[in-house]
């Protein structure tokens, strides 16, 4: 039995260890704005934070997690007004949107550890999030925006 | 495209605009907008808000299966709280269509679109017209019957008011979500009532026939042409609650992928399941029996299932089996040894499907030759969103939940498959993940139907996996393309020859003769704009191995890169400006006639009736020069960096893009800005235009630079984003500059999605050159340049 705290709630897993986060909150708990894009930890469509931390959840297993806090897309802010989403509507971000759970998670895991990135900064932690539409000029002006302050 | 398809391949007997409008007419609903063209009727009153009868003009989606429908019954409803529902019937893959066609909507009505509310409608074709989402055509073929609905609906609320006032329709007047009484100055009087309570009475009210709807002016337009409207679900996906493919959830659902032959016809031998049974949480396995008649359409390929209490467990259990697979009849497909085939085809005399003056004349008296031959690569689609669907069947109805692009041809499909009348198939589109034309294939859902159907109807979501995705595509066909061109003693270009060799899309549908088919002849090749006296364009033999399919831009991809590469060959060969020899090469300004240039009489114009959607020469002039103005074309550039020009018409709309590339000391390509001008005619969404441009640059990148399908001994070689390479933050066009054609109503609506894609890969090519001296003509080219 593990127990996770998810978006703030605790919840007992008694299932196999090795099931990676994503299917856990995705297949378990009907968390579905995580997003399924690679299963192989190189595309970012996953991405949740880990103890504030970004992590790739299709390589995370619940094993990894257990005793830790999880917060998904559903938990990073409980109105959306997380500086990053209000940022991210204001530059009219996205396009088809599958990716953009694991942008933005991407994006508030490096703000809260570095609250004004360079240019260089940015690309070296968004660069593991794929968008296939791309929508990365507007991630990167995202990004600055809610840096400076939405 | 699926449509064009149908027709294309039927071609022959019936007539390119059918009768879909009498029927539609026969049913009550108001038809396209061809029943008035031609009929001039002068107006019987002049609402104040909206002053312009539209002149109709056909497009090619009056000739499509059940038309274009453009009836308020069908697209809006009004609660009497004045909450406004519209009706979207294209799939939103990222275009923003799911907003834009119900924003004209509203803007006709004169409603306030923050009172909207949409509704995803299902595959039904019959009842709202065509659905298939793709080859750029929703706006094209639905600005029209988007502006007659609104505008219709805005009459009836006028004359629900007027009669309720007992006053002239003429002093009624739409706006903000309310009707307003004028005085005989045509001021409000401040009287008004809301559409909430013109509901009622407004749906009794006789659909106005298409000759007597007036439009709104520009001048009136509230949201058409603003780009203030954010995408309907901006909000949603920025907070994890937007419903894609696999976030349907249903009681007691359970989860499944399918192993699947490596090789396109493989069968199963034999195969063990009982180690995949004893996973935890695997609870069957079943096999889903491919289809393997010719043509294999979209058909699901077979495999083994395994259906489990998560997708984990499925997958692991999918691991766990043994199969014994009999490779079948492609097993040899190697793509070196297929790419020297087709170079080789190329060098020989091809079937001639265009031939204008004395080609073979201009080059034996050519003082000089310029040959090339430009490759590509297959490509997977790959949309962020890998393949789902979810279905289940209670009570002998079927449901089905995707992200497609074609939910009314998946409805067909699944029917027959499931052997069920297609009255008791239901399928519902979520948003997709992408698209980009693999989700125009719904094998994957014939797969997840038919495995609930051997679960005794239980829910079930069949997940594709990316190794699935980038080894199951209908990929992007593998080609080259070899052009000639012949100067003459002036060093004038006298002779153009271009043969193509690549396996069809049409393999797909009929059965393979090696041959590309109208489609794929009309995207870049027999349309070559050229001003050229003496032009041939050849196909050679070359028979599919695989899948192919259509990726975004589909042929053109190919064809642009080679034909505006080979303008940059001749230009240095000459010691010309690029951009000066570019704009010569298109020539006088001109309706390019096809018959005096040699097009096949099966010429395909996207679709569109020639007449309604020239080659204007002018339009492709405009946009080069635009975009070489804007890009400050001719300026002074460091060592290693250089611009590079590429123009190109596709899906009806002209593109012209200046890549301006720097070359890092490690040999790293880099481009720090493209500037593109489109010209798409009239257009109502200019921020999701932009959008779609940028998206183009950086798809344009991975088509240049990274991604490649490769196969051997039948099966494809990549398997995920660690092989199939596509761009991303740390090197893509850093920025797009995008300038759009202003254009009035007279210049009709072309397409966006794809004609940014393009002239990306030929004039990130043409800058390489300029930077570096160096010609690239593979694609993918490679992130790096020695």
């Amino acid at each position: 039995m593990s127990s996770i705290t998810i978006n703030g709630e605790v919840r007992e897993f008694s299932g196999d260890p090795n099931m990676p986060l994503l299917w856990y909150v995705r297949d378990m708990l009907n968390l579905t704005g995580t997003k399924f894009g690679c299963g192989a930890g190189v595309c970012g469509a996953c991405t949740v934070h880990l103890d504030g931390v970004a992590v790739r959840s299709c390589q995370t297993t619940v094993g990894e997690a257990a005793g830790k806090s999880v917060t998904t897309i559903e938990g990073l802010s409980p109105d959306g007004e997380h500086p990053v989403q209000k940022a991210w509507r204001k530059i009219n971000v996205p396009q088809c949107g599958y990716c953009q759970a694991g942008q933005i998670m991407q994006a508030a895991s490096l703000l809260a550890s570095n609250q004004s990135p360079s240019d260089g900064e940015i690309t070296e932690a968004m660069t593991g999030n794929i968008c296939r539409c791309g929508c990365y000029q507007r991630i990167h002006e995202a990004i600055r925006l809610a840096a400076g302050g939405v | 495209m699926l449509h064009y398809l149908k027709n294309e391949i039927d071609a022959g007997t019936e007539p390119k605009i059918n009768v879909e409008i009498s029927s539609v007419s026969r049913r009550g609903i108001l038809g396209g907008l061809l029943a008035g063209t031609g009929l001039v009727l002068a107006a019987r009153f002049t609402p104040a808000g909206a002053a312009e009868h539209l002149k109709p003009y056909p497009t090619a989606g009056l000739s499509m299966p059940s038309g274009v429908v453009s009836d308020p019954h069908i697209f809006i409803a009004i609660e009497p709280d004045g909450a406004l529902t519209i009706v979207t019937h294209r799939s939103e893959m990222g275009t923003g269509i799911r907003t834009s066609l119900p924003m004209v909507v509203a803007d006709e009505m004169g409603a306030d679109w923050s009172r909207v509310k949409l509704v995803q409608a299902p595959g039904d074709e019959p009842k709202y017209g065509n659905q298939d989402t793709d080859g750029s055509r929703s706006m094209r073929h639905f600005i029209q019957p988007m502006r007659q609905c609104g505008a219709a609906m805005r009459q009836m609320l006028e004359m629900a008011a007027a009669a309720k006032w007992n006053v002239d329709v003429s002093l009624c007047h739409a706006r903000n979500h309310e009707v307003a009484l004028l005085d005989k100055n045509k001021k409000e009087t401040g009287k008004v009532f809301s559409f909430g309570e013109l509901a009622e009475a407004a749906m009794t009210v006789p659909v106005p026939a298409p000759e007597t709807i007036l439009y709104k002016s520009p001048s009136e337009f509230t949201y058409m042409g603003k780009g203030e409207v954010q995408m309907a679900d901006l909000h949603n996906i920025t907070t994890g609650k937007a419903t894609y493919g696999a976030d349907v959830r249903l009681p007691n659902m359970k989860y499944a992928v399918i192993a699947r032959p490596a090789v396109v016809s493989g069968k199963i031998k034999s195969y063990d399941a009982s180690a995949a049974l004893k996973v935890p949480g695997v609870e069957a396995v079943h096999e889903i029996e491919g289809v393997f008649s010719v043509p294999r359409k979209f058909h699901q390929l077979g495999g083994i299932a395994v259906v489990a209490n998560s997708t984990y467990a499925a997958m692991q259990g999918r691991d766990a089996l043994t199969i014994e697979w009999d490779n079948g009849p492609n097993a040899s497909y190697d793509t070196d040894a297929y790419t020297a085939e087709l170079s080789a085809t190329a060098a020989k005399p091809g079937k001639v499907i265009r031939n204008q003056g004395d080609p073979d004349a201009a080059f034996a008296k050519a003082k000089d030759v310029v040959t090339a031959e430009y490759h590509g690569r297959h490509i997977a689609q790959a949309p962020m969103e890998p393949l789902v669907a979810i279905a289940r069947i209670v009570d002998g109805k079927a449901e089905v939940w995707s992200s497609v692009q074609s939910p009314y041809g998946a409805r067909k499909d699944i029917a027959d498959a499931l052997k069920m009348p297609i009255e008791d198939v239901t399928v519902h589109v979520t948003l997709l993940g992408g698209g980009f034309g693999r989700k125009s294939k719904w094998d994957f859902m014939l797969e997840t139907a038919l495995l609930s159907q051997k679960m005794g109807g239980a829910p079930v979501l069949l997940q594709w996996t990316r190794e699935d995705d980038i080894q199951h595509a209908f990929y992007h066909t593998t080609s080259v393309e070899r052009i000639e061109v012949a100067l003459d003693e002036a060093g004038k270009v006298s002779g153009w020859r271009h043969r193509t060799v690549a396996p069809s899309i049409v393999s797909t549908f009929k059965q393979d003769d090696g041959y590309q088919f109208p489609i794929e002849y009309g995207m870049g090749f027999v349309d070559m704009p050229f001003d050229i006296p003496n032009v041939r364009c050849e196909n050679g033999q070359a028979m599919a191995h695989t899948r192919i399919g259509w990726y975004r831009s589909v042929a053109n991809i190919p064809r642009a890169f080679a034909v505006q590469s080979m303008v940059a060959e001749v230009a240095a060969k000459l010691g010309r400006d690029p951009k000066d020899f570019l704009l010569e090469m298109i020539g006088p300004d001109r309706e390019i006639d096809p018959k005096k240039a040699g097009f096949p009489e099966e010429f395909w114009n996207y679709g569109e009736p020639y007449e309604q959607f020239p080659i204007n020469t002018a339009r492709l002039k405009n946009v080069v020069r635009v975009a070489a103005e804007k890009a400050g074309w001719g300026k002074k550039l460091p060592a290693r960096q250089g611009l590079g020009i590429a123009a190109h018409r596709s899906f009806a709309s002209y593109v012209a893009s200046v890549v301006h590339v720097a070359i890092d000391d490690d040999g790293t390509i880099r481009v720090p800005h493209v500037t593109s001008a489109i010209d798409c005619g009239f257009h109502v969404n200019p921020e999701r235009i932009r959008s779609q441009m940028e998206g183009a640059a950086v798809m344009g990148m991975s088509n240049a630079l990274y991604s490649g399908i490769t196969f051997k001994n039948g099966a494809v070689e990549q398997s995920n984003f660690t092989d199939y390479e596509v761009a991303r933050m740390s090197n893509f066009p850093q920025k797009v500059s995008v300038h759009i054609i202003e254009a009035d109503w007279a210049v009709h609506a072309g397409g966006v999605g794809e004609p940014g894609v393009p002239p990306f890969a030929p004039a990130l090519a043409n800058a390489i050159f300029a930077a570096t001296g160096k010609r690239l003509r593979n694609m993918p080219m490679g992130e790096k340049i020695a």
